[in-house]
Parts: C-alpha cells; structure tokens; sequence
C-alpha cells in the first residue's frame, strides 16, 4: 500500500510537469492553430538558463536562493524565447501550417546543435540544495520533497491560468479566440497581441517545466535533447485532453503521470521492460483517439 | 461623404469558385439597403469582404477609406457593427462576457442595450451556448448596437426565428438605422419592405438590379429577380 501512496504521489507530480509543458502546447494550437515543435526547445533553454543561474551566481548568495532565481530565470527565459519566436519567425506565417513545423523543427535542431557546441552533449548537474534532494515523512511514507516542489508550481500555475482566462480581458479574448477566432476579429480586437502573450505565457510555462523536470526527475541533469524528449509526452496530453482546454491538459497531464508510473512499477518493475510506462501512455493516446477523436474537453471541430 | 460604403468591380475568389464577380454597388449615408439575392449568390461574402475576412480584389470603401487588403480589426474601428449569420456568440463565455469582448472602451451604451434587451441583462452570468437561438441573436445584436457604430453590417438577422421575435427584431433593427446606416442581407421580404429604403440585387456573383424598396410590389420582378413570390 505505502508503494502505491508513493508511486501516486510521484505520478502527480510527474503529471504536475506534464501539464506545464502542454498546457501552453495546447493554448498556442487552440488559438493559433500553430503546431509548435519548437515547445521543447523552450524547455530545454530553461533548463540551461536555470543551471547558468545556479552555477554562475556566487554561492555566497544560498542554495534556497539559487535554485529560486534558477526557476524563475528558466522561466523568464522561456517566455523571452517564445516571443522572440513568435514576433520573428512564427507571425510572418500565420496560415500556412506546413512552413509553422517546418521552421520550429528547423528552429530546434538548430538551436539544440547550437547548445551541444556550447554546453556538449554529456548531461550537466545543476547544484540543488539538500532539503530538495531529502524526503519528507509523512504518515509513514517518504515523499520526495523535489516532487512537493513540481505540484505546487503545477497548482499555482494552473489557478493562475484559470483566473487570468476568467477575469482579465486578454483571458477572455484568448478563450474566445480559441472558440472563434474570426469572429473577435469582426469585434475590433487586434488578435495578434493575444497571439504573441499566449506564446509568451506558453514560452514562460514551458521553461518552468524544463527545469522543474530536471530538478525532480533528471538526476538534477541538463541535457540538450531533454526538452524534446518531454515535448512528445506533452503532445501526448494535449491531444488527450483536448485542443485549446487548460482544465483538459490538466486532467490528461494526471491521467498519464499516474499511468506511467504505475506501469512503469508494476509491470516493468516485474518484466523487466522499463519503457512499458511510455508504451502504456502512447496505447492511452490510441484508444481515446478512438473512442474521443477531439479529446476529454475538446471542443468540437 | 454620401456614402458609407462604395464597392467598386469587387472580386472574390473562395476554394476555386469566382463568388464574386465584379460586384459594385453604393450604400448611401443613414437609412437601410438591404442586399438580396437567392441563396448561394453572394451576399454574405460581400459582407465579409467589406470586412477582410475574406481576400478580395477590387475596390471597397468603407466610411471614405480604402480597405482592401486592411486587417479585419482595422477596418471595424472605422464604426462597424457587424451581425453574422449565425450569430457567432462565444458560447463558452457568459452573456456578460461577450458583451465586455464587445467594448470598444468609449462610451458602451450598456444601458441603452439592456432596455432594448432586459433578458440580457438578468441573464449575464449565463453561458451564451445555453441560450435560445432567439437570445443569441439578441446577443449577437447588442454586441454590433453597444458602440456607436455609424455603419451595421446585418447578416440575415430572421434566419431561424419564430415570428414574433422576428418582428421584435425589426423593432430594434428600425430604432438602430436611425443613428446609423444599415446595410441589410435578408431573405424575409416583409422585413426589408419594413425596414429598407432601398435595394441591391444579386445574382451569380453580380448585381443584377439597383433600386428603391417599391420595386418589390412588382411580383414579377420579384420572381424574376429572386425566385419567389411578390407577397412572401
């Protein structure tokens, strides 16, 4: 019973980075229909902006305090790198989808060569402090206090979502967006400024989960295809949970955390085949798409 | 300026198909114009031309400004009220909320709506895909009604209505053209010969006749023009 507490508690946070990595995926698809698969690259550029912070800054300064500044900096640079991206390349090609994934693929494998000149391949450590590293005992279990970190970040920041989307004008130009775009057009609306701040809120997210999965499930490593490699699940999410529904990237982000990692445990922990957690979500992905082709809380095409 | 819009040789292509084929027409300053025509003739992609939501080439001018090739939004704060087809309300969103996405931020007659339109205001925390086809399109009209907007584009504000909301509609419809010039597509002729002063006909992607509301009392050039009967 205590494996299984733990085995829940770590596939909620797992499921916590999972939907800030696609919840910003699944805005951008919603209301741009931009298919970004430059998102991981964001990831990825977090992560590194985080371990610039944490290895660059005096230790004078405290662990507390620099893995603090390495979060809020890999998100900062994630959300810089967003609208840098959408201002220059992606804006220039609203309409023609095909030349979207063309030039963020181009954009990732670019940049990601760019960080292995720089950084090489090997995988870098980010200095965490202890208490993040120890466990909490609590009734009995030890609960990774890493992973309390990834669900609080993954709580706030969907609360925070969901009120900006409910009580501020640009939340509610962004859900009508996602609903009918042309239409808040006919309103006036300059829909390109949402466009670019729901790239850069996407960006922001997106390097939040980058170093979130470093510090909590990569060893505190950072790598420079890691990014892409979470990039595959959060599409994952967003197709499960449906286009352009942050309460759905949420519920899918859950749904395959948990799946993953009980898998992961129970039948690859037995057969010896580790990859079972991956397989299992990909088999999730088939049978929704069969059963729900636009996801739990899609909107209908 | 005599006219709020002037359409000159309007050309629109969609999917291959020559919708418009060198439209032209003017719709003179205050009182309605209504645009008619079968089905399928064009009338709702001349409306969305006037806007830019569609490609065009040709010429259009909206309240003296050339548009063709503007951004939709640039070519609505210009004073345009427009009222889709099919309403288009944002029904995730409240009631409220499509109105406030509405606000253009100076001077919102919220007031002036909600009397025209009590429902809408008991029934602001409401979702708009919840309502009625008939309290959606009272949405979608206080929307295009809550600015000052000298010029409303109206898309076949009738379609699918019962009667009687159908005549509350032209009430308002009456009360809004005296503040601004109208231009109307519409397929019930007793609200055109009820609300407009004059006509633009098309057909196949042309017009085909220019003229006063009166001509409608010719069933000839009714059924001629339009494929109906005179008194429909």
């Amino acid at each position: 019973m205590n494996i299984f507490l733990v085995l829940t508690f770590s596939g909620v946070a797992l499921g916590a980075i999972y939907f800030l990595a696609a919840s910003g995926l699944s805005l951008i698809y919603g209301l741009m229909d931009v298919l970004n698969f430059a998102h991981g690259l964001f990831m990825t550029l977090g992560a590194y902006a985080g371990f610039e912070i944490a290895t660059r800054l005096p230790s004078s300064f405290g662990a507390p305090t620099l893995v603090i500044l390495a979060i809020v900096g890999a998100t900062l640079m994630g959300a810089l790198a967003a609208g840098v991206t959408e201002l220059i390349l992606i804006r220039p090609l609203y309409g023609k989808p095909i030349s979207q994934i063309l030039i963020t693929i181009g954009l990732d494998l670019a940049v990601v060569g760019l960080l292995m000149g720089g950084f090489g391949s090997t995988a870098l450590q980010i200095p965490v402090p202890l208490w993040l590293i120890e466990p909490t005992h609590i009734g009995g279990l030890y609960l990774p206090n890493a992973s309390f970190l990834a669900i609080g970040a993954g709580v706030i920041v969907l609360v925070g979502l969901e009120l900006f989307l409910a009580l501020t004008r640009y939340g509610i130009i962004i859900r009508a967006g996602v609903e009918n775009r042309e239409m808040v057009r006919a309103l006036g609306i300059d829909v390109g400024r949402a466009f670019t701040l729901v790239f850069v809120i996407g960006g922001a997210m997106a390097g939040l989960a980058g170093i979130l999965y470093t510090i909590v499930f990569s060893g505190d490593l950072v790598s420079p295809n890691q990014g892409d490699s979470l990039l595959i699940f959060a599409f994952i999410v967003v197709v499960i949970g449906g286009l352009g529904s942050i309460r759905g990237s949420a519920v899918a982000a859950l749904v395959v955390g948990l799946l993953q990692q009980y898998t992961t445990f129970y039948i690859g922990g037995h057969s010896g085949w580790a990859q079972i957690g991956d397989l299992s979500t990909v088999l999730l992905l088939a049978v929704v798409l069969e059963w729900r082709p636009r996801g739990l809380f899609g909107r209908v095409a | 300026m005599t006219n709020a819009v002037e359409i000159t040789d309007l050309h629109v292509t969609i999917a291959g198909s020559h919708v418009l084929q060198g439209v032209s027409f003017s719709v003179p300053l205050g009182g309605v114009t209504a645009l008619l025509g079968r089905n399928g003739v064009g009338k709702t992609t001349t409306l969305r031309a006037i806007l830019g939501l569609v490609a065009s080439s040709g010429g259009v001018k909206v309240l003296e400004s050339e548009v063709v090739g503007w951004p939709t939004h640039r070519i609505v704060r210009l004073g345009i009220g427009y009222v889709p087809e099919d309403r288009d309300v944002f029904s995730g969103l409240t009631v409220e909320q499509n109105l406030r996405l509405a606000d253009s931020g100076t001077g919102a007659k919220y007031d002036e709506v909600f009397s025209l339109f009590p429902e809408l205001k008991t029934r602001g925390r409401q979702r708009a895909g919840t309502l009625s086809g008939g309290q959606q399109q009272m949405l979608s009209i206080a929307r295009a009604l809550l600015n000052h907007r000298p010029l409303l584009l109206i898309d076949e504000p009738s379609k699918g209505l019962a009667p009687k909301i159908v005549s509350e509609f032209a009430n308002v419809l009456e009360r809004a053209a005296q503040h601004s010039t109208v231009l109307l597509v519409e397929q019930n002729l007793s609200v055109v010969r009820r609300l407009a002063q004059r006509i633009v006909v098309l057909d196949h992607g042309e017009v085909v006749h220019r003229g006063e509301v009166a001509d409608l009392d010719d069933p000839t050039l009714v059924r001629q023009l339009l494929g109906v009967a005179g008194a429909a």
